[in-house]
């Protein structure tokens, strides 16, 4: 998004929101709908607290720090990812996407300014809420590092979430009906990096930190926010520098979309 | 210099072929069959500014192929294409500056947006200079007559109303040569006449090269000087109308009206129907002149009226898939 680029994303989610307006019942109803679906989550995790006291050597309070942290993520992430996310069904099936090309503007901007999802407050305010009661709980003194991987975290997290929104538009160029398997990365995800990475089995952790980069803009800067020693062995510096592997992977993702995505779509149609 | 040029342009896809049935779908994500398709198999044609073309062909003649590469949205397997000096799928965001694109089955406009925001979104999205777009956007809704729609969301409109607003959106960042994919399927006869009439307005007064398709005749006889008629991925006939008449059969047509109905004969003519004393005829004027025809039919017959007619244009059109065997 060069200089006016970004002007244009301000005009195109301006727009998004003026038409969602037009729909105040189904933007209030999703938005609760939304915030009590993942309000039922955060009660499982409770229970489960509740009725077995610690999970390993978390307590509540620490656990809902990853659960607050990813949340808030994925709700952004979501809001603004909703062009990537539906373009399949929104641009590929339908032939819109030739419109798109049509227009002298990149893609990827076009697409990114498809749309502002409000309707994503519902996940965002529930996680900001847990986020929030954990850092009460816990009464950490906050250093600026802490804050700063904080941060960091939401940033590289948004960053991973949307690579793997962009991964699954590529692969609608090509089958429509991927997004189920995609959907087991993203809300997989999502669910998986609610708890401490440490609790899961190696050859898991192994594949969610080298093949697809979750526990690296989850787990490790979170340990960071935490300010305690990683059950994993992990030092500060290689927490403080593996989350830059979010935008790298959505740099990936953007490229692959471009240069493989929209390349094979030119030259076959829809 | 013509200000497009197409040469021995070919587009072949690969069609996978999918088995039926779960089984078939299945084994379909492992092994796929892959068949090609010629869309297009070497196309040739040069427009110059300012042409007003129709574009014709049945249902995967091609047409749509093309217009998709001229536009810059598909890359063509082998042939050449420069429109005003640029390679549409190379330089695809300076071409698109110089065109404007019409699907008549797909709007362009924001759906749930006033179309006055619409118009707005587009002179952000082509960078529009503020002066240019006050000008162009007034000139353009009052030749379409949209003042009273512009604040009325895109869903609520007509058809008709929303064809016009996006022929309008299509054209607000001034192009020079506009493609109309079938603008009239499904309007109703106004709309069509003003569609038709804008078109021409555009064409003549401000230039503006025009490339039409459409499977309404009557589209193409309203406007088109010229007709490139396409069909199993090859240029079957391009000429004006009256060419691609004399190069079919020449036939010519007479509505007859007599004073009473009778059983009528008459040599070197082909009666095509009948009703009551109406009667339609068929006659070849290589073989006999139409004026000694009228000639004959006046001194044997008890006419009231006579009617020279040309051929529909379907039937012209007919005739050249049939001569070129191609499955309309």
């Amino acid at each position: 998004m060069r200089g006016h680029g970004l002007g244009l994303y301000w005009r195109l989610i301006l727009a998004s929101m003026t038409s969602q307006m037009q729909y105040k019942a189904s933007f209030i109803l999703s938005s609760l709908g939304q915030f009590a679906a993942t309000a039922v989550e955060i009660a499982g995790v409770w229970a489960l607290f509740s009725r077995f006291g610690n999970l390993e050597h978390w307590n509540i309070a620490e656990v809902c720090m990853f659960y607050g942290l990813v949340n808030v993520s994925f709700a952004i992430s979501d809001a603004i990812g909703t062009g990537f996310d539906q373009f399949g069904a929104l641009y590929v099936k339908t032939g819109h996407f030739d419109r798109l090309l049509l227009r002298p503007r990149s893609i990827f901007l076009q697409l990114i300014g498809h749309e502002f999802a409000l309707r994503r407050v519902g996940r965002f305010s529930q996680g900001l809420a847990v986020l929030a009661w954990s850092i009460v709980t816990l009464e950490i003194d906050f250093t600026a590092y802490q804050v700063f991987m904080m941060l960091v975290t939401i940033v590289t997290s948004v960053c991973f979430f949307l690579g793997l929104f962009i991964l699954q538009a590529t692969l609608s160029f090509w089958s429509v009906e991927t997004l189920e398997i995609m959907n087991t990365l993203t809300y997989g995800g999502v669910e998986c990096a609610q708890y401490p990475m440490a609790i899961y089995e190696g050859w898991f952790r192994r594949i969610f930190t080298f093949v697809i980069p979750l526990a690296c803009i989850s787990y490790f800067p979170v340990i960071a926010v935490l300010g305690i020693d990683d059950p994993l062995g992990s030092s500060r510096l290689f927490q403080t520098l593996v989350p830059l592997s979010g935008p790298l992977f959505l740099g990936i993702s953007i490229v692959l979309f471009q240069r493989v995505g929209v390349r094979h779509y030119t030259s076959t149609g829809s | 210099m013509s200000q497009i040029v197409v040469e021995s342009l070919e587009k072949r896809f690969q069609v996978a072929e999918r088995s039926p049935g779960f089984v078939g779908a299945l084994s379909g994500v492992f092994r796929r069959r892959y068949r090609t398709v010629d869309a297009l198999a070497g196309v040739d044609f040069r427009i110059d500014a300012g042409e007003l073309v129709g574009y014709i062909g049945p249902n995967g003649a091609g047409k749509s192929t093309t217009i998709k590469i001229l536009s810059g949205i598909l890359t063509p397997s082998a042939g050449r294409c420069e429109i005003e000096g640029l390679v549409p799928w190379q330089d695809r965001k300076a071409h698109v500056r110089n065109i404007g694109v019409v699907f008549g089955q797909r709007t362009q406009l924001w759906w749930d947006l006033p179309v006055i925001e619409s118009f707005e979104l587009l002179r952000d999205i082509y960078r529009i200079p503020p002066s240019q777009y006050r000008t162009s956007s007034r000139e353009l809704i009052d030749i379409m007559d949209l003042a009273p729609l512009l604040d009325t969301p895109v869903r609520q409109l007509s058809l008709g109303q929303r064809m016009r607003c996006d022929l309008v959106a299509s054209l607000l960042h001034q192009p020079s040569i506009l493609f109309l994919d079938e603008p009239t399927i499904g309007l109703d006869a106004i709309s069509k006449l003003a569609v038709r009439e804008f078109v021409k307005t555009l064409n003549r007064e401000r230039r503006v090269t025009v490339i039409l398709t459409t499977h309404d005749m009557d589209d193409i006889e309203a406007l088109c000087d010229r007709i490139v008629v396409i069909g199993g991925g090859r240029i079957l006939s391009d000429g004006t109308l009256a060419s691609l008449r004399a190069k079919l059969r020449s036939e010519r047509r007479i509505k007859l009206e007599l004073l009473e109905p009778v059983a009528f004969d008459s040599p070197d003519v082909r009666v095509i129907s009948a009703e009551g004393a109406t009667l339609h005829l068929a006659f070849d004027p290589s073989v006999i002149t139409t004026a000694s025809l009228i000639k004959n039919i006046a001194e044997s017959w008890p006419v009231k009226d006579i009617f020279i007619e040309n051929p529909p244009i379907e039937e012209l059109i007919a005739q050249l898939y049939a001569a070129n065997r191609v499955n309309a």
